[in-house]
């Protein structure tokens, strides 16, 4: 069940941004051997690697024999994971399950995109391929509409208004001014979310997450090699991978995301803890709604309340459930791939005590939830200090 | 070259075509294998009429690659008469007159084209329901 | 002198007809403005335009689909597909075969796509005739269609408009309207034509009318009224082809038809010139509000050229029919005026 005994002993991350002059593989090996520095140079058994588009929008597939040779672990076992947006938890599931379950020593992953060399449509298109390929992107639905219509089904039930999305995404970026690694680290206002161009109706450029590039890593070890190495270790308490149906229209109820209640209701169990006691949660704030959704699908809000967190300022640092701690998507920056490990990283820092302005007081256990397609794969990951 | 694909599908988006579980009498679209309600997996086709609602919908101003020349266009889910939500476009309608609760048919439109020398990918949208004609 | 008159060895007519016309309207003064300024003569009031995820095939999808619930028939007993257009979307492969498949018609059926300009359509429609007169066929469906095409500035761009019908042919005993007989007048006649890989048909102006457009349609009608030995004053309604609204006006006229017969089958005032769509489309107008008994008499024109002429009794059935799809007047009637710019990207007349 729950693998108690695997903790990240190092993280690396790069600036999430539109990075014209490096590559897939130097974004990638350039979080990996900041991690592996972090993590005091141990020798690394397995890596594995989370991308959704390397594909269609690079031309490269077989990341894990790339990045490994690229970053000097060439003979090291090395796969790539995929499960859309959900590709960087995922790939840490892996990890924890190497780990945990005494196959490897020190495993390494790292979560990597690059977006911005291929035209917007192209990128539209691919992003559109977490969704049903046939029977939702051939139909002309690209991903930000799938949220739209979830968005829109949202307001339609629970009688809410565009305006009160405000709070997550000024939150967001509130948070990533205290970021270094943050794409967009500058507050935003109201009445800029208010006067936000729409991307698809209701979903407008201020709920969505932009198209970048990033990749970070973390080093997995069992708790009792951190001890050996010396290092700092930050236990990971649970990683759980929930499913839903791929396609939006086959849920039976298109305001529950059941992968997100199946996977957070695994973590809780495999943590042994429930949602009051988390100290601060990374949600997969792709878009606004998905926040709402994960917060109220993980136990933080009852159905159609968790706008409510945000009006009456719960999410904030201070809050009762401080959100998007360093950004979140929306404001660090959402390299598709590499989102997962971003959220780990910066779990991992703030349970390190390390996150400077953005340090969430007496943070002691953290979660993460890491969404694939519009909930089709969603990944909740529970950390805690090590004292 | 997406000809197979395409083709494979005709009967999904021409004719609605769907399937209905031998056991417990579920309708699904698209069709699949098992069924989501019991879990058999004996299925029989099922066409749908056509008929239906609009569930929720929004707008696409910046389209996926294979449908720019459509664009700003409706996109809707669905809830046909039958049981199942439908992720398609809508067209032949007013931005101010789509709304959650609009009656729409189903009609065979194209959907998407890949190049100007490909196949044409025809298949269904819903558009508002052209009420039967009074005597 | 024999008499030109066809007639099939078994009796057959219209099982279900069905219309199509899509809902975007350019007003003529819009195409005015763009080429003539304040002194363009306006040859209708305004034309139809397909949106941008139309063409002949998805129109005659819809058409077909309101002639099999017309006709309250299992589209599997359908024998023949046949499509006539002049704006087919694909050079080679059939369109007929696309529509027989959304139709849901059988495997085991003739599909095939018609060409002769504008009166492709009321071709189709002579040989689903005769398959089923021949009883090859229980039912044939025969569509005409069209985005009809024009070259920007032309005096054809005021009219060239988009629409059709599709017309099941079955046994008598099941008809809303029983074939009389028909005659088909051909001969060459260069007045408009388009050649292989042109994007737009030329034509001979003023040489389109007396030696092309009057003389088949007269002589393809008056050969009808002599064999049937009827005359204008039988037929309830007359539908001619109908470029504009002068031509078919004139030519029912010096067939000795009043205008009170003209009016329900003519429709280019409102949707303008549908081209292979235009005589059959003119036909479902009037079959919508047909009594029966009524006689009703059609003359398609195509260029190149040549006429089809049709003469059709009305049954008891169509009252229980008419209502059984949507009509061509609802369709007529829903209609979303655009400008000049949005009809040149309907068209897709940007960056060629």
């Amino acid at each position: 069940m729950s693998n108690p005994g695997v903790a990240i002993i190092g993280v690396g991350q790069t600036v999430v941004g539109e990075h014209w002059g490096r590559s897939l593989r130097d974004l990638a090996v350039d979080a990996l051997l900041s991690a592996i520095r972090d993590a005091g140079s141990p020798r690394i058994a397995s890596l594995f690697v989370g991308n959704m588009m390397a594909g269609e929008l690079t031309g490269q597939a077989h990341l894990g024999a790339l990045v490994a040779d690229f970053a000097g672990l060439r003979g090291i076992e090395a796969v790539r994971v995929e499960a859309a947006c959900g590709s960087g938890a995922a790939a840490l599931r892996l990890g924890c399950m190497a780990v945990g379950s005494g196959a490897a020593d020190v495993v390494a992953v790292v979560g990597v995109e690059k977006m911005t060399d291929r035209p917007a449509a192209e990128v539209t298109a691919s992003l559109a391929m977490a969704a049903d390929g046939d029977y939702e992107a051939r139909q002309g639905l690209s991903f930000v509409a799938l949220n739209a219509l979830l968005m829109r089904r949202y307001m339609h039930e629970h009688g809410v208004r565009r305006e009160e999305f405000a709070p997550f995404c000024i939150n967001a970026h509130r948070n990533a001014v205290g970021n270094a690694h943050a794409m967009f680290p500058f507050p935003i206002s109201a009445d800029d979310f208010s006067r936000a161009r729409m991307i698809a109706d209701p979903v407008s450029l201020l709920d969505s997450s932009p198209v970048c590039d990033g990749a970070a890593a973390v080093i997995l070890a069992s708790v009792d090699t951190a001890r050996a190495l010396g290092r700092r270790a930050v236990r990971v308490r649970a990683s759980a991978v929930g499913t839903d149906t791929i396609a939006l229209h086959d849920r039976g109820d298109l305001l529950e995301l059941r992968g997100a209640v199946t996977s957070a209701a695994r973590a809780y169990e495999q943590a042994g803890v429930k949602p009051a006691d988390i100290d601060f949660f990374e949600v997969h704030d792709a878009f606004t709604i998905l926040s709402v959704l994960s917060l109220e699908a993980s136990g933080f809000a009852k159905r159609g309340e968790a706008v409510r967190l945000g009006l009456d300022d719960e999410i904030g640092l201070d809050g009762r459930i401080p959100i998007t701690t360093m950004g979140g998507l929306k404001a660090r920056g959402h390299p598709v791939g590499a989102t997962g490990m971003y959220q780990l990283v910066e779990a991992t820092l703030q349970l390190r005590g390390e996150a400077g302005a953005n340090q969430v007081r007496n943070a002691e256990l953290g979660m993460t939830q890491n969404i694939g397609g519009s909930g089709a794969t969603v990944v909740t990951t529970i950390l805690e200090a090590v004292a | 070259m997406n000809a197979p694909h395409t083709w494979r599908q005709q009967a999904q988006r021409y004719l609605l075509e769907g399937v209905q579980c031998t056991a417990c009498d579920h309708r699904m679209f698209p069709p699949r294998a098992v069924c989501t309600e019991c879990g058999a997996a004996s299925m029989r086709p099922h066409r749908f009429c056509g008929g239906g609602e609009v569930y929720s919908y929004s707008f696409v101003y910046h389209p996926p690659a294979g449908h720019e020349e459509f664009a700003p266009y409706p996109v809707a889910l669905v809830r046909l008469d039958e049981g199942p939500l439908v992720a398609a476009q809508l067209t032949d309608v007013a931005t101010d007159d789509v709304a959650i609760g609009l009656r729409v048919e189903m009609v065979t439109r194209r959907v998407r084209e890949d190049s100007a020398d490909g196949v044409i990918v025809y298949g269904y949208k819903f558009r508002p329901a052209i009420p039967p004609a009074r005597r | 002198m024999p008499s030109h008159l066809m007639r099939p060895v078994r009796e057959v007519g219209i099982a279900g007809y069905g219309a199509y016309v899509p809902r975007y309207r350019l007003p003529a003064s819009e195409v005015g403005r763009m080429w003539e300024g304040s002194e363009a003569a306006l040859p209708i009031r305004e034309k139809s335009v397909a949106g941008l995820d139309e063409d002949v095939v998805t129109m005659s999808i819809e058409a077909g689909r309101n002639a099999v619930r017309r006709a309250g028939i299992d589209p599997s007993q359908i024998g023949a597909v046949w499509v006539g257009s002049e704006s087919h979307p694909y050079a080679v492969k059939p369109t007929g075969t696309i529509v027989a498949e959304a139709l849901g018609v059988s495997e085991y059926t003739l599909a095939a796509d018609w060409q002769f300009a504008c009166k492709a359509g009321t071709e189709a429609l002579q040989a689903a005739i005769a398959l089923t007169g021949s009883g090859m066929a229980e039912y044939a469906l025969a569509i005409g269609m069209d985005i009809a095409q024009a070259r920007p500035g032309d005096a054809l761009e005021y009219t060239a408009g988009a629409g059709g019908a599709a017309i099941i042919m079955g046994p008598a005993e099941e008809s809303i309207a029983i074939l009389e007989g028909s005659v088909s007048f051909v001969t060459d006649t260069p007045d408009f034509w388009r050649r292989q890989h042109e994007r737009y048909p030329q034509h001979g102006s003023r040489f389109t009318g007396e030696p092309a457009y009057f003389r088949h349609v007269a002589q393809a009608a008056s050969d009808v009224f002599e064999a049937l030995g009827t005359s204008a004053d039988d037929y309830a309604h007359v539908v001619l082809h109908q470029p504009n609204q002068k031509f078919p006006s004139r030519a029912a006229a010096e067939l000795g038809f009043r205008p009170e017969q003209v009016a329900r089958g003519l429709l280019s005032n409102d949707i303008g010139n549908t081209y292979a769509g235009a005589t059959m489309l003119g036909l479902t107008a009037i079959l919508d509000q047909a009594k029966p008994g009524e006689r009703v008499l059609a003359v398609s024109f195509g260029s190149g050229a040549g006429s089809d002429a049709f003469s059709f009794r009305v049954t008891d059935r169509v009252r229980e029919r008419q209502y059984a799809a949507v009509t061509t007047r609802q369709y007529i009637e829903r209609r979303v005026p655009i400008d000049y710019a949005t009809y040149t990207r309907y068209r897709r007349q940007l960056a060629e």
